[in-house]
């Protein structure tokens, strides 16, 4: 079975903070992790390929720094990596990235299934999933917990729903977007360390994919930033930590004090 | 300090760096109040090819060198000696079939424990047989096409949780220390049991327990190299393998100083943090100097355990006293550096002193190991 797993280097949510003048997220200094959700998108595109076999295949579109997700990608089970990098992504929206990643799926190979997370952490839309199974005119399910089995060329699997979750079937090839519930992403393994030191990373840029240059970047991008600003703040908000008796014993303290004073 | 490590060896630091942080420290507390076994810690390390550091290449592994271990015990250690020892009981019960097994002995074996599909223990001790080794009465006698052993091993790391067990037995015993021979046995093969899970000092969540042969029947190929070669085995294993516990001492030692060093740093008394004063500042310093020191002495020793020489116990023995000895002392000082806090099971100070006892007493206790030093020292000045 090909597996393609798309990833996407994202600031690591812990250091996160956007800048009072231009009220853009300032990623001077910030760590780049692999977006969380597709760590589980690999692994569970590892795990699969360990079970019922074929190789499995890491795409991420972005800046020449993002082969660093892509290596710790090939260090935590994945067989080939493929880095989509040219000027003329820069400013895409989720339109021109669907295209542009659609473009480099086909290039990359015929996949049977292909993997994302659930959302980005930075952009946050839950629409790269969606949008690229349709350019690549493949039936795709979003938020899946589990998959239960494969059977000839049908997957059966759970989503995630707010009450309970869904059984679907679905015929492959399919996309499919997952949540953190589906599996526990491993650690990479020194194998893993090893091959991945030694992977020559394949970059295409947008001719490597034969891309139409109208429908790439911020030309390609209909959508227009009007402004970004934090939401207005209303009342004070104070993060609670610890185990859930911690929590409960700290908000418990806090209301009483709130209620008769401290 | 830099050790001037090379790649390779740089990613097992960092890859095991990465494991104890974020998945031994956080639970080694759990772990050593439940006192159950780590196996989900132990099956992640066996994912990452841990298990296969010190296996041979040609049997599925990465090498089989002692300094690759020595990096990735000090980083276990350094989280918990406990969940380490977990770890390092499979190389110590592996060791046996990677210096003396037959061919086919190594490859029925090491593969599986390279994957760490299977784990393995070593078992040498006995009730009436401790430092004197020369004193075990389990007995091996023949019978047709197999080994039929009797008796009682005592106080065997990773007991009930090993898949299989690098077992000496007596098989001659008219020729005394001459007649003792190692075998393999599996944690299926009948007439084997496993007593209860010892409780203990430290190292809570390391199983040990006892070893009990009643008519066991191996097949003959088990022997672990020639009968009557036992214990040249037994101590050409500990040769390579207390280098292992040593650096289990600089990885606790380490975690000790780090934990004393930042609580100094926050803890403020009479208008200024405590490690403002000067007692208190060679206190740590003098653990930092012994941490150091201990961590040359290791890396030195495993380095020249790796070049195969013909005479490794005396460096063997003496990175293990000193490196043993340094986290006993490093952490009884951790906890007196952090006062009644560092007394409390919410700080992990009190553990790691708990823990660092069993570095001085097994693998052979500490006056074995100067009693082996002086005997080369013997050897050497005549
Ligand atoms: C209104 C708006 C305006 C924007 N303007 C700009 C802009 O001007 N300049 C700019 O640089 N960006 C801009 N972006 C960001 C950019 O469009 C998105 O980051 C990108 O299209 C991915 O969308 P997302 O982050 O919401 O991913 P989601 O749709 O939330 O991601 C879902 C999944 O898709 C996959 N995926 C997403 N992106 C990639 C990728 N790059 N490579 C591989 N897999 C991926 C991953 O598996 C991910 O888990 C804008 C976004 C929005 C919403
Ligand atoms: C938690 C734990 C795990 C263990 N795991 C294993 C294992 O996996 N496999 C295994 O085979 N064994 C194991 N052992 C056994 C361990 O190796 C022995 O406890 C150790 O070798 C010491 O033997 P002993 O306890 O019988 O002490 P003894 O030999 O009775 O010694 C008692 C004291 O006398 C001293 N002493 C004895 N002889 C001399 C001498 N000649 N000169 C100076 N001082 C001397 C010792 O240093 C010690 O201080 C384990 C023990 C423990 C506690």
């Amino acid at each position: 079975m090909n597996i393609v797993v798309c990833i996407k280097q994202v600031p690591d949510a812990k250091d996160v903070r956007l800048d009072p003048e231009t009220n853009t997220l300032s990623r001077e200094g910030v760590k780049s992790v692999i977006n969380p959700y597709d760590r589980h998108a690999l692994e569970e595109g590892v795990r699969l390929k360990e079970e019922y076999g074929g190789t499995v295949t890491v795409i991420s579109m972005g800046p020449p720094q993002a082969q660093a997700i892509l290596t710790e990608a090939i260090s935590c089970g994945a067989d080939e990596a493929f880095l989509v990098s040219d000027r003329a992504f820069a400013g895409a929206d989720t339109l021109a990235t669907t295209y542009t990643l659609a473009q480099a799926v086909a290039k990359a190979g015929k996949p049977d299934l292909v993997l994302c997370g659930k959302q980005a952490t930075d952009g946050d839309t839950a629409q790269v999933g969606p949008g690229l199974a349709v350019r690549l005119d493949m039936p795709f399910v979003t938020c899946v917990k589990k998959v239960r089995t494969i059977a000839k060329d049908v997957l059966t699997l759970e989503r995630m729903m707010d009450d309970g979750y869904d059984v679907l079937e679905v015929d492959l090839p399919a996309l499919l977007t997952v949540v953190k519930e589906i599996n526990t992403p491993r650690f990479p393994s020194l194998r893993g360390m090893r091959r991945a030191r030694d992977y020559q990373i394949t970059s295409l840029t947008a001719e490597d994919i034969g891309a139409d240059s109208s429908r790439l970047g911020l030309g390609g991008s209909p959508t227009q930033v009007v402004s970004v600003f934090p939401p207005e703040k209303k009342g004070d908000r104070t993060m609670i930590e610890g185990s859930v008796a911690e929590q409960v014993d700290k908000l418990a303290e806090i209301l009483f004090d709130s209620a008769f004073g401290a | 300090m830099d050790h001037f490590l090379n790649e390779d060896q740089q990613m097992i630091v960092d890859l095991a760096k990465q494991i104890t942080d974020e998945m031994i420290i956080p639970n080694r507390a759990k772990y050593d109040e439940t006192e159950g076994y780590p196996l989900d810690i132990v099956e992640t390390m066996a994912k990452s090819d841990f298990f296969a550091l010190f296996v041979p290449e040609e049997y599925g592994g990465l090498g089989g060198g002692c300094f690759d271990t020595v990096l990735a015990l000090e980083q276990f250690g350094r989280g918990c000696v406990g969940i380490a020892t977990a770890y390092a009981a499979s190389a110590l019960g592996a060791y046996p079939i990677v210096i003396s097994g037959s061919k086919e002995l190594k490859e029925q074996f090491l593969p599986d424990i390279a994957t760490g599909k299977k784990r393995a223990a070593f078992a040498l001790t006995e009730a009436n047989a401790g430092s004197d080794a020369s004193g075990i009465q389990t007995t091996a006698v023949e019978d047709g096409d197999y080994w039929v052993l009797n008796g009682t091993k005592q106080w065997i790391t990773n007991g009930g949780q090993a898949h299989l067990y690098t077992v000496i037995a007596m098989t001659d015993p008219h020729k005394g220390p001459r007649g003792a021979t190692m075998f393999v046995v599996e944690s299926t093969d009948p007439g084997f049991s496993c007593g209860p899970k010892e409780k203990k000092l430290g190292i809570r969540t390391s199983a040990t327990t006892e070893l009990i042969f009643k008519d066991c029947r191996i097949p003959k190929s088990r022997m672990i190299g020639r009968r009557g070669a036992g214990f040249i085995t037994v101590m050409k294993t500990l040769d390579k393998s207390r280098p292992g516990i040593a650096s289990l001492g600089v990885g606790l030692a380490q975690g000790a100083l780090d934990e004393a060093a930042t609580y100094a740093k926050q803890r403020v008394q009479f208008g200024k943090p405590i490690i403002s004063f000067q007692a208190v500042q060679h206190m740590l310093a003098d653990m930092a100097i012994q941490t150091e020191a201990s961590r040359a002495l290791v890396y030195v020793s495993a380095k020249h355990i790796d070049a195969h020489p013909k005479q490794m116990s005396k460096a063997s023995a003496m990175c293990k006293v000193m490196a043993t000895d340094t986290a006993m002392k490093v952490a009884v000082d951790a906890v007196q550096v952090m006062g009644g806090y560092g007394y409390m099971r919410e700080y992990p100070v009190e553990k790691m002193m708990r823990d660092a006892k069993i570095l001085q007493i097994y693998e052979g206790t500490n006056q074995i190991q100067r009693n082996v030093i002086g005997q080369e020292l013997n050897k050497e000045y005549n």
